[in-house]
């Protein structure tokens, strides 16, 4: 079973990385080395804080990115191109584990990215600081909660891609993670409401993935500190939510005739 | 070779209806229910027009797509037991592979999936890439490859774990005749090993070549299955008579046969039960008789018989 999982991780992994998705490094390098040259023109005290906005937002954009335009292919592409058949039809792989294998391999190719940007953007930190500091360390719990956003989005493009086409599953995925980066001003409207409305719209607000609490990059910008419960906290909602999607798109794919 | 120890796949009442219409109100009958049985180091043909069903069989038998009803053995085993495809190979009709792999990659990798022991990875790829002549190709990318090598890469992959049942999806379509030739090899080869194959084609010259048995399935029914010889048998009964003087012509046409003439000689193909009335007009008509051969049929014939019964049963109604 670790196997198979293991074999269509690391082949999803490699088809991301030959089919040039990290070529994306390139673009973020090119915007991470302008910034930092161009910050220290503004000035000496905000040039930190626009730097650390801009390289988390752009790791958090360019993966996000990957995750939803990869993973609405992971199944409905392999279904289109039929290289579905060989791997199910006469190999003893199930179906759950072909669904966490996709997921896993471009889990896996997000943090591989994650990490390359990570570097670039903590050697232009250092460069605009004059060095790293223990504050710093803030940086790594912004882009862990970036890693958890990844997770998230990419079981909920494959949870669209096993039932729906590219073009459809996109544009769920996308609309899913903007509704879900305003779910804390959702659960605010909804308790401006009254009676069944309100109930309705509380349990529609909390059915939305919470990316805001996952977002602390203005926090950490201005050296405020994310504290280890939301640490905690942010990791068991992920790991929940991502194993309930995960659970509906096996659900969703073991009884899907692939035709 | 034919062998009877065990029927590698036994098909009870399977059918398969799909729901189509807007609202999914309508349902189309992709098979009908279908009882067969393949045993066990048979090659097995699966004859049909496009659109026939053979596709839809394949798929329910291996858990691509799930029946309406019925059920089904391969190799003893109940078709839900995933651990019977280890034991499994199989070419999926104009087969699409990770182009970003090489045809070492790929086969490497569905060596892993099928379970191939970790020692043995190596050496089986190897084989399997050997026996389809593409050792040279591989590694190249598969994207740069052409479609018949794509064709030899995808059986390939169906042989790379030593499957004791070979399912080939229309194994010679997009194939040149050298490629088809050495495909319809393979299957001997294969065969001789002790593998069942069970292929689905309209290329019928390549099942009547290769097959021991063959099933014509037409607008998802089974319309006949057997031994080829025994169903060529069905629909031969014509015999060609040959003679000189082209003046019998007349006299054998009015009996319904088809005359060909090439200068005084004429051949004429006629059914067997009128084969006295024509002898008796060539005498008639002081006609010399050359010879009276019977017309040997092909499972093209066969084919034609009994897809045809059925557009002419449509016709008529």
């Amino acid at each position: 079973m670790i196997e198979r999982i293991t074999a269509i991780a690391r082949n999803t992994f490699r088809e991301a990385v030959r089919d040039r998705v990290l070529y994306n490094l390139i673009l973020f390098a090119l915007l991470i080395v302008g910034s930092s040259l161009l910050v220290g023109q503004i000035s000496v005290a905000v040039d930190r804080i626009v730097l650390v906005n801009l390289g988390l937002t752009a790791i958090s954009f360019f993966g996000i990115v990957i995750a939803i335009f990869i993973g609405i292919g992971l199944v409905s592409k392999e279904i289109e191109k039929r290289t579905l058949y060989t791997v199910l039809a006469a190999r003893p792989v199930r179906r759950w584990e072909f669904i966490t294998g996709k997921f896993l391999g471009l889990v896996m190719t997000l943090l591989v990215n994650a990490l390359a940007m990570s570097a670039g953007f903590f050697a232009a930190v250092a460069f605009v600081s004059h060095g790293l500091g223990h504050g710093d360390l803030q940086l790594v719990t912004a882009i862990y909660f970036i890693l958890l956003q990844y997770v998230l989005i990419t079981a909920l493009a494959l949870l669209f891609s096993t039932f729906s086409s590219p073009l459809f599953s996109s544009i769920f995925a996308f609309a899913t993670f903007a509704i879900g980066t305003f779910a804390e001003d959702l659960r605010g409207f909804a308790q401006m409401a009254s009676g069944l409305p309100r109930w309705l719209m509380t349990g529609a607000a909390y059915l939305m993935p919470n990316f805001a609490a996952l977002n602390v990059i203005s926090e950490v910008a201005h050296n405020t500190a994310v504290q280890p419960r939301l640490i905690l906290l942010n990791t068991l909602y992920v790991l929940v939510y991502t194993a309930a999607l995960l659970t509906a798109s096996v659900w969703i794919f073991e009884r899907r005739n692939l035709k | 070779m034919l062998a009877t120890l065990m029927p590698a796949i036994e098909i009870h009442g399977l059918e398969k209806s799909y729901k189509t219409g807007f609202f999914g109100n309508k349902l189309k009958q992709g098979l009908k229910p279908l009882t067969l049985s393949v045993e066990e180091g048979e090659v097995f043909g699966y004859l049909g027009p496009n659109g026939a069903g053979k596709t839809t069989t394949l798929k329910l038998l291996l858990g691509l797509v799930f029946p309406s009803g019925g059920t089904a053995r391969i190799l003893g085993r109940d078709l839900n037991d995933i651990e019977v495809k280890r034991f499994i190979g199989f070419l999926p009709e104009q087969p699409y592979f990770y182009d970003h792999l090489t045809p070492l990659e790929l086969l490497d990798y569905y060596a892993r999936l099928s379970g191939v022991d970790p020692r043995e990875r190596k050496r089986s790829v190897d084989t399997a890439l050997a026996r389809v002549g593409m050792t040279a190709s591989g590694k190249t990318q598969l994207r740069k490859l052409s479609k018949g090598m794509l064709q030899r890469v995808g059986i390939a992959q169906a042989i790379v774990h030593n499957p004791k049942l070979v399912l080939l999806d229309e194994p010679m379509s997009g194939l040149d005749p050298i490629g088809r030739r050495e495909v319809r090899d393979l299957v001997q080869e294969l065969n001789e090993e002790g593998k069942t194959i069970f292929f689905s084609t309209h290329i019928l010259s390549d099942a009547e070549t290769l097959c021991d048995r063959v099933a014509v399935l037409n607008k998802g029914e089974l319309k006949g299955v057997g031994v080829v010889a025994d169903l060529l048998r069905q629909v031969s009964g014509e015999v060609e008579v040959v003679w000189q003087g082209a003046k019998a012509i007349s006299a054998l046409s009015a009996l319904g046969a088809r005359c060909h003439a090439t200068g005084d000689t004429v051949r004429a193909v006629l059914p067997e039960r009128l084969l006295e009335a024509a002898l008796d007009a060539l005498r008639v008509n002081h006609a010399r008789l050359t010879r009276v051969t019977p017309v040997q049929a092909t499972l093209e014939d066969y084919f034609l018989a009994r897809v045809g019964e059925e557009k002419s049963a449509e016709v008529t109604a």
